[in-house]
C-alpha cells in the first residue's frame, strides 16, 4: 500500500517473476507482464478478463492523467475506459461493447477522482519502463516498455498540461516554447518558420498589446495528442495539440468538440458512442473545420506530425443539457 | 533539408479534406474549410465556421483595410495566410461602443476615441490578443485569412448550407 495525497491505493507487492505489482480498483484488478496488461472484473459468478499490448495501455493511461479524466469518456479501447462525472470518475469494461453489456458481463464502478487518479498514477509510474515515453511517438522513444519491470521515466509521466489563463507570452501566464527553456523543434516540424509577429507597444500599453507565433510554439510541443490552452475567450478554449501516429484513445464526447486541422492531415474514425459501430470517416487537412456530434466516439491517426486545433466549450452544465436532451447532439441544423 | 514537409493551407493553395459517412447523416459533422469560407468572402465578412452555444470561431478574408471594431470581451485572431497589420485604441468610453454585456464585435462609428495602443504585424500562424475594451482595425498588407475566436454577434454571418458539405 502507498499512501499520495491521504488517498490509498491498493497494490500489491512487487511480482517474483516480472517485478511489476498488481492494482486493485474497487472489484478490478490490473496488472500487466512481458508484453500486455490485463484487467479483470467479476460478472455473472465468473472472472472476466481483458488484454491489452502494453504499450497502448500506457499511452491510453498517460492520456487520461494528463488530461485529469478530460471531457466525457475516455475509451483505451472498445472495452476499458473513464467516464468524467466531474468529481467522480467512472471505471469501466465492456459497458460499450454491446455482447458484453447486452448479457451483463460487464461492469461499471464509480470512483471519487483522487483515489482513480491516485491509483492510475502509481499504474503508470510502476507500469512504465526506463527509456519509454508515452506521450511520444513510436519514432521518437523505445522499445523498452517490453519486459520485465526494469527502472522508470518518472520524468516523462509527470508532465504538466500546459495551460494558459489568457494568452502565452502574456506577464504572469504561461510560458512561451524555446531552446532555452527545454522545447526544441520538433525534428517533424524543422521546416516551420519561427519568426515572431512584430508588437509595438506604447508606453503603458506593453501588457496589452500582445502577440505570439503560435505554428512555432505547436512546433516546440514534446508530447503528441496532449492538447495545451493557448487561448481564453470566457468559456471557449483553443486547444491545439501536434498529433502523430494513432491517437491512443477513443475519445466519447459529452458535448459537440470541434476540430480545426491547422497543418497536414488526420484521418478521423468515428464510431457511435454507446455501441462502437462505425458512422463516419473525416479527412481533414489543412483549413479544414468539422464538429465532433455529442453522441459519438472518435479516434484520430496522423501519418505525420500535425497541428490540430481542438476548440472545446468549458461550460460546466453542457454534459447534463446533452444527457436531457435539452441540445440535440449536433451543433447547428442547416 | 528536412525529411518531413510540413503542409499549411492558403487562399490560393488548399484542398478540402473528404467526409466518408458508413451510417449518419453528413450536416451533423458541419464540415467546411476556411480557405474554402474565405476565398468566396466578401473582405471581413466575419463568417462562423463553429458554434459552441454563444461561441464561434469565424473565417475572415483579410483585404485592404477593416471599419474599426471594437470588443467588450478578449478576442483573438490567427492569421492562417497572408500578412496583417492590427492598430489598437484604448476606448476612452468602451460602455458607448460595446457595453461590458455585448456580446462579439461591434463597428466603431468613425475613428474611434481614445490613446493609441500600438500595433502588431503578424504573418502565417501568428495569433494576437484583441483585448476586451479596445478597438482594432486590419489592415491586409497582403490579401489573406484569419482565424477569429470569439462570441456570436451582430456582425457574424451563419451560412451553413453555402459552406459545409451536405
Ligand atoms: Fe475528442
Amino acid at each position: 500500500m502507498s499512501a499520495a495525497a491521504n488517498v490509498l491505493v491498493n497494490a500489491s507487492a512487487p511480482s517474483n517473476e516480472t517485478g511489476y505489482r498488481t492494482f486493485t480498483l474497487g472489484s478490478f484488478k490490473i496488472s500487466r507482464d512481458e508484453y500486455f496488461v490485463h484487467v479483470t472484473w467479476p460478472a455473472k459468478g465468473q472472472q472476466m478478463k481483458h488484454i491489452m499490448s502494453a504499450d497502448a495501455f500506457l499511452r491510453a493511461m498517460m492520456r487520461d492523467v494528463a488530461w485529469g479524466f478530460f471531457y466525457g469518456w475516455v475509451n483505451f479501447d472498445g472495452m476499458v475506459g473513464t467516464r468524467n462525472k466531474y468529481g467522480q470518475v467512472e471505471f469501466y469494461a465492456g459497458r460499450y461493447a454491446p455482447a458484453y453489456h447486452d448479457r451483463g458481463l460487464d461492469l461499471v464502478e464509480t470512483f471519487d477522482t483522487p483515489l482513480i487518479m491516485a491509483t492510475f498514477k502509481a499504474i503508470l509510474e510502476d507500469f512504465t519502463n526506463k527509456g519509454f515515453d508515452p506521450f511520444a511517438a513510436p519514432d521518437e522513444t523505445g522499445s523498452s516498455w517490453v519486459g520485465k519491470k526494469n527502472g522508470s521515466n518518472t520524468e516523462a509521466i509527470d508532465r504538466q498540461r500546459q495551460a494558459c489563463k489568457r494568452m502565452p507570452g502574456l506577464p504572469g501566464d504561461a510560458e512561451l516554447r524555446t531552446d532555452s527553456n527545454g522545447y526544441p523543434v520538433n525534428r517533424a516540424f524543422a521546416d516551420v518558420v519561427q519568426d515572431a509577429p512584430e508588437v509595438h507597444a506604447e508606453a503603458g500599453f506593453e501588457n496589452d498589446v500582445h502577440a505570439m507565433n503560435l505554428f512555432a510554439y505547436l512546433s516546440r510541443s514534446d508530447v503528441t495528442w496532449n492538447p495545451s490552452v493557448t487561448s481564453v475567450c470566457g468559456r471557449s478554449l483553443c486547444c491545439p495539440t501536434t498529433e502523430e501516429y494513432i491517437l491512443p484513445i477513443k475519445h466519447g464526447n459529452d458535448r459537440v468538440e470541434w476540430f480545426v486541422q491547422l497543418s497536414d492531415e488526420i484521418e478521423w474514425e468515428v464510431e457511435d458512442k454507446l455501441t462502437g459501430l462505425p458512422r463516419a470517416k473525416a479527412i481533414m487537412k489543412a483549413g479544414d473545420v468539422a464538429a465532433m456530434p455529442a453522441n459519438i466516439r472518435h479516434q484520430g491517426f496522423s501519418k505525420k506530425r500535425s497541428m490540430l486545433l481542438v476548440w472545446e466549450n468549458a461550460t460546466p452544465e453542457l454534459p447534463e443539457m446533452y444527457e436531457s436532451g435539452k441540445l440535440q447532439p449536433y451543433p447547428v441544423n442547416f | 533539408m528536412s525529411e518531413f514537409q510540413t503542409v499549411f493551407g492558403s487562399l490560393n493553395d488548399y484542398t478540402k479534406g473528404e467526409l466518408k459517412i458508413i451510417n449518419d447523416d453528413p450536416k451533423h459533422y458541419v464540415f467546411s474549410n476556411i480557405f474554402d469560407v474565405a476565398s468566396k468572402s466578401k473582405p471581413y465578412e466575419k463568417v462562423v465556421v463553429a458554434i459552441n452555444l454563444e461561441y464561434v470561431i469565424e473565417a475572415v478574408r483579410a483585404e485592404g483595410v477593416s471599419d474599426w471594431y471594437a470588443v467588450a470581451h478578449d478576442e483573438f485572431a490567427i492569421v492562417m495566410d497572408g500578412e496583417v497589420r492590427i492598430d489598437l485604441v484604448k476606448l476612452d468610453n468602451p460602455n458607448a461602443v460595446a457595453p461590458a454585456d455585448k456580446q462579439g464585435a461591434v463597428k466603431v462609428k468613425g475613428e474611434p476615441v481614445g490613446k493609441k495602443m500600438g500595433h502588431i504585424v503578424c504573418k502565417r500562424g501568428h495569433q494576437a490578443l484583441l483585448p476586451a475594451g479596445a478597438a482594432y482595425r486590419f489592415t491586409a498588407t497582403k490579401t489573406g485569412v484569419m482565424m477569429m475566436q470569439t462570441v456570436l454577434g451582430d456582425l457574424s454571418v451563419q451560412k451553413w448550407a453555402e459552406i459545409c458539405y451536405k
